[in-house]
């Protein structure tokens, strides 16, 4: 099995819609009850803003969803091992979360340029 | 091009992989998303997306990704059942075989038919589900009823935007160009990236809406659209940087149209080229629009005129899509608001060219059949639809009855009696498609037979139902999703069952079974049903759907299942090309062969030609003797990723997203009120009244409140008089029955006046149902000049 302990996600999370998809398809990975969902999800979604900047400026707003990974994340390990992509990378409507070595996705990030995180288990 | 894996395969450990399209039930609109479905030992084990997919590319929403929960769920019925008619409202079902269903219905019909007719016999249909498709062959041809009625007040839901285009552009539905006709997508060397998208009243990520597939904006964003979002909220879309907003009053949509056409025609941003060449009536149009320049309409809309003129800049840019949403259809004055859409377009050359708007022809293929199947009725029978000599711009475009008038007719037995109901995927008593439910739900208990075809237990099948016929998930029945139900096809997918859970049957499998076994041919002497072969849904449903392929696209059922989604190209400026016209000339398909800004059908039904501006009916502006008591509006109805209407509540992975309803609040109104976040909140107006939860945005105007709708408990009792807790946070018993616009087209659902207050709970809200009382109400409507005294007393009678 390759070295997935240097692996992390990146969320390009200007696009993230708070679609819950990450949330649901990490549910699905982890085959977790509805239960066990509720209490310990392998990944949520938090909430920044809304903040308008600009009382003036009907458009001027900070407003952002950002997925963060929990404890339960395995980074999908036995799907990469599979040949398959991670089930949020995959199944994420909007397609803003990569995965990959830590070096790799801070390039990406500098490449992206705003608004992007990476999350490191 | 061709999906590379064959469509079901056999895993090493024994399960087995289906790939499908998803449509429903439970509800979702034609969007078909790819996916991979895993069955084990008789179980959905697993949902994949499906990569190879060229639109979705392996992406799923929630509620196709929690479909191993919902096709197990121990809510769902999966046997027929029956009850006896005294026992409707108590959970009192038997279960029943197919055959003595069969009897039992097939029995009805006949004797319905033959005792008091066959327009005796009422079919409704719900909204988005495939059932879209087969409620009108449902009623046409295997029940041979012209009656056929999607209930929501003044049909605002797709109805009207599909018909104003037919009579002004002569086309089907008019959808934003992102390349989903191409197996390349956005490098299709043909296509062009908007450079805005306008979301015009609608919220394309969650709403998914007929089949656009909503995060196809998020895939343009990222390559350079920008998007305009025209909202009386503040959306997280809209708030994107670079994106533009036009935050304005519920309802009031036309004046901003009006307002955007004045300044691209005073600052003559048009494209003369396509005024001149293919459009009438421009200079009516342009007088028409000198009445709203950016100032005054600031005032009836709340937008800053600067803004409009900022937006209507951008908007002559080419090329521009529109987005055109659900709030064009849910007002009484939606036809303007739709008519002035498409002019907007249309001056600004954005109709069909790439990156534009698209069109489809007004119907084909699933979507041409299913209307055409009205040959099977007896001629005389279709002018008997209700409603349908009375309004001729509704009967003209949609084969339904005019729904308000349908309430009107089950409540008066006028002009004929109803004996029979078939509610096909329709749940309408919970707030979705209806106005004023309790009237609804009164009127339905008048029914002496009641057939509901479902996939769980609802409150309209509990208040009435006689006989439930249970539904297979889209997990468990062949199908084909079809895009805008043909109204602008830009895909076609295969639907493939993976498995199939206790004895349920498809809504195509009810229209063959039932209409084999009641042996209907039509007056040319034919049967529809008889010519599909075989005595299994696994030999007739395949047939079924290869005779509607092959024809017009030459291949079978089973060729689309290998390729799995059918994508047909698009040929941009058919008008230049003679392509839209069915006589072939160059030109649009309407009486003038040009896109009508002046419309001649408009005016031969007594409307006016041009569009115009209507304050909304019931606000502290149209009502100033009220505006003191309901001083805010309320609009409603937005979208969310976990469920479709009324549907998806039963599923505890979906529901955790959103336990109750919130009614989003300014901050500035709820301290006013003395309302803090998470309090239940009493929300009413003269017509009724519901409770729901507060939630404390600064997106949306003080001026304003937005309820979610769907809203029922299926935790809670479900007998009457509770029915699973309907009525307690039921917003659309706040707007008026039959409230419509001159053409019989649109409703206020989305905006009314309304006041709150602050209460303990969920419950202690008790609704009389009396049917005089309501009536009452619509008499106050009447009134020109409305004496508050009469609100005061009507509403004290009507809340108990």
């Amino acid at each position: 099995m390759a070295d997935y302990s240097n692996w992390g996600l990146l969320f390009d999370y200007k696009y993230c819609s708070n679609c819950h998809t990450c949330e649901v398809a990490c549910k699905n990975h982890l085959k977790q009850t509805a239960e066990e969902f509720e209490q310990k999800p392998g990944i949520v979604v938090l909430e920044k803003g809304p903040y308008h900047l600009d009382k003036s400026d009907p458009d001027a707003w900070d407003w952002d969803y950002i997925p963060v990974p929990t404890k339960q994340c395995d980074l999908c390990v036995d799907r990469l091992e599979a040949g398959k992509k991670a089930s949020c990378v995959k199944h994420c409507l909007a397609f803003c979360i990569e995965i990959g070595p830590i070096e790799d996705l801070a390039k990406r990030a500098a490449e992206i340029g705003h608004k992007v995180s990476i999350y490191k288990p | 091009m061709v999906m590379s894996r064959e469509w079901k395969v056999e895993n090493p450990d024994g399960s087995v992989s289906v790939r499908s399209c998803c449509w429903s039930p439970p509800g979702d609109h034609p969007v078909g998303c790819g996916m991979w479905l895993t069955v084990k030992d008789g179980k959905l084990v697993d949902v994949e997306g499906d990569e190879e997919h060229a639109i979705t590319q392996g992406r799923l929403c929630i509620r196709a990704l929690d479909l191993p929960e919902i096709v197990h769920s121990p809510e769902r019925i999966v046997y027929p059942m029956k009850r006896a008619k005294e026992d409707r409202g108590k959970n009192k079902w038997d279960r029943i075989t197919w055959d003595e269903a069969f009897d039992i219905v097939c029995g009805k019909v006949n004797y319905y038919k033959e005792t008091y007719g066959a327009q005796s016999i009422l079919v409704f249909g719900g909204t988005g589900r495939e059932a879209c498709i087969y409620y009108y062959p449902l009623a046409f041809s295997t029940l041979q009823t012209p009656n056929v009625c999607y209930a929501q007040s003044g049909w605002s839901c797709y109805g009207p935007r599909c018909s104003i285009t037919d009579y002004i552009l002569g086309a089907g539905y008019p959808e934003i160009d992102y390349a989903g006709y191409f197996s390349d997508r956005f490098d299709n060397p043909e296509f062009q990236l908007p450079k805005y998208v306008v979301c015009w009243g609608k919220m394309p990520l969650a709403s998914n809406g007929d089949g656009l597939f909503g995060h196809a904006l998020i895939d343009m964003m990222k390559l350079g659209t920008k998007i305009i979002m025209i909202d009386p909220r503040i959306t997280w879309l809209g708030a994107r940087e670079g994106n533009v907003n036009l935050q304005i009053k519920p309802g009031t949509d036309a004046a901003i149209g009006l307002g955007l056409a004045n300044v691209i025609i005073e600052e003559g941003l048009c494209d003369q080229e396509f005024i001149e060449n293919w459009c009438f009536g421009f200079d009516e149009l342009a007088e028409r629009c000198r009445e709203y320049p950016p100032e005054k309409v600031e005032e009836l809309t709340w937008a800053p005129a600067e803004q409009i003129r900022k937006v209507a800049r951008m908007m002559a840019e080419k090329p521009v899509s529109i987005a055109w949403g659900l709030a064009v259809d849910q007002s009484p004055n939606g036809v303007q608001v739709g008519h002035i859409t498409i002019a907007l377009a249309a001056i600004t050359g954005n109709i069909d060219i790439p990156g534009g708007l698209t069109l489809g022809p007004p119907s084909s293929l699933l979507g041409k059949w299913r209307m055409e199947t009205r040959k099977d009725l007896d001629p005389k029978l279709w002018d008997m639809r209700l409603g349908a000599n009375e309004y001729p711009a509704l009967s003209n475009a949609m084969a339904t009855t005019h729904p308000d008038y349908t309430l009107d007719a089950l409540e008066t037995d006028k002009p004929y009696p109803i004996k029979m109901l078939w509610f096909n995927s329709s749940n309408l008593l919970a707030p979705t498609c209806s106005a004023a439910p309790i009237r609804w739900h009164d009127a339905f208990l008048k029914a002496d037979f009641v057939v509901v075809q479902d996939l769980n237990m609802t409150p309209t099948a509990m208040a009435c139902g006689d006989v439930f016929l249970p539904l297979p998930t889209t997990a468990e029945h062949d199908g084909i999703v079809i895009t805008h139900y043909g109204r602008n096809t830009v895909f076609l997918g295969a639907m493939n069952e993976a498995l199939r859970v206790g004895e349920t049957k498809s809504d195509v499998e009810i229209c063959i079974e039932f209409g084999k076994r009641l042996n209907n041919a039509g007056p040319d002497g034919t049967s529809t049903w008889s010519i599909f072969e075989g005595d299994t849904r696994d030999k007739f449903v395949p047939d079924f759907f290869s005779k509607q392929t092959l024809p017009e696209l030459g291949f079978d059922f089973d060729e689309l299942r290998r390729i799995g989604l059918y994508q047909p190209g698009y040929s941009y400026r058919k008008y230049a090309k003679g392509e839209l016209r069915f006589d072939g000339e160059p030109g649009f398909n309407t009486v003038t062969g040009m896109v009508e800004l002046y419309s001649t059908l408009f005016d031969a039904w007594g409307e006016d030609p041009l569009p115009y501006y209507e304050e909304p009916r019931w606000s502290p502006i149209s009502h100033p003797e009220l505006a003191e008591r309901y001083p805010l509006m309320m609009t409603s109805g937005a979208r969310e990723y976990a469920s479709f209407h009324s549907e998806h509540r039963q599923y505890p992975t979906l529901r955790h997203f959103r336990v109750y309803p919130d009614i989003e609040i300014h901050p500035d109104t709820a301290s006013k009120y003395g309302i803090s976040e998470g309090d239940w909140v009493e929300v009413e107006n003269p017509f009724g009244v519901a409770r729901q939860k507060a939630s404390l945005v600064i997106t949306i105007d003080p001026r304003v409140v937005h309820t979610r709708h769907g809203w029922w408990y299926p935790e809670q009792d479900g007998e009457e008089p509770n029915l699973f807790g309907v009525w307690k946070s039921n917003i659309n018993n706040l707007v008026p029955h039959f409230d419509t616009g001159r053409l019989g087209f649109g409703a206020p659902m989305k905006s009314v006046f309304c006041s709150i207050k602050k209460v303990d709970n969920l419950d202690g809200l008790v609704v009389k149902k009396s049917l005089d009382i309501v009536k009452e109400q619509d008499k106050l409507q009447a009134l020109e000049g409305v004496d508050p005294k009469n609100i005061v007393n009507i509403h004290s009678e009507h809340r108990v």
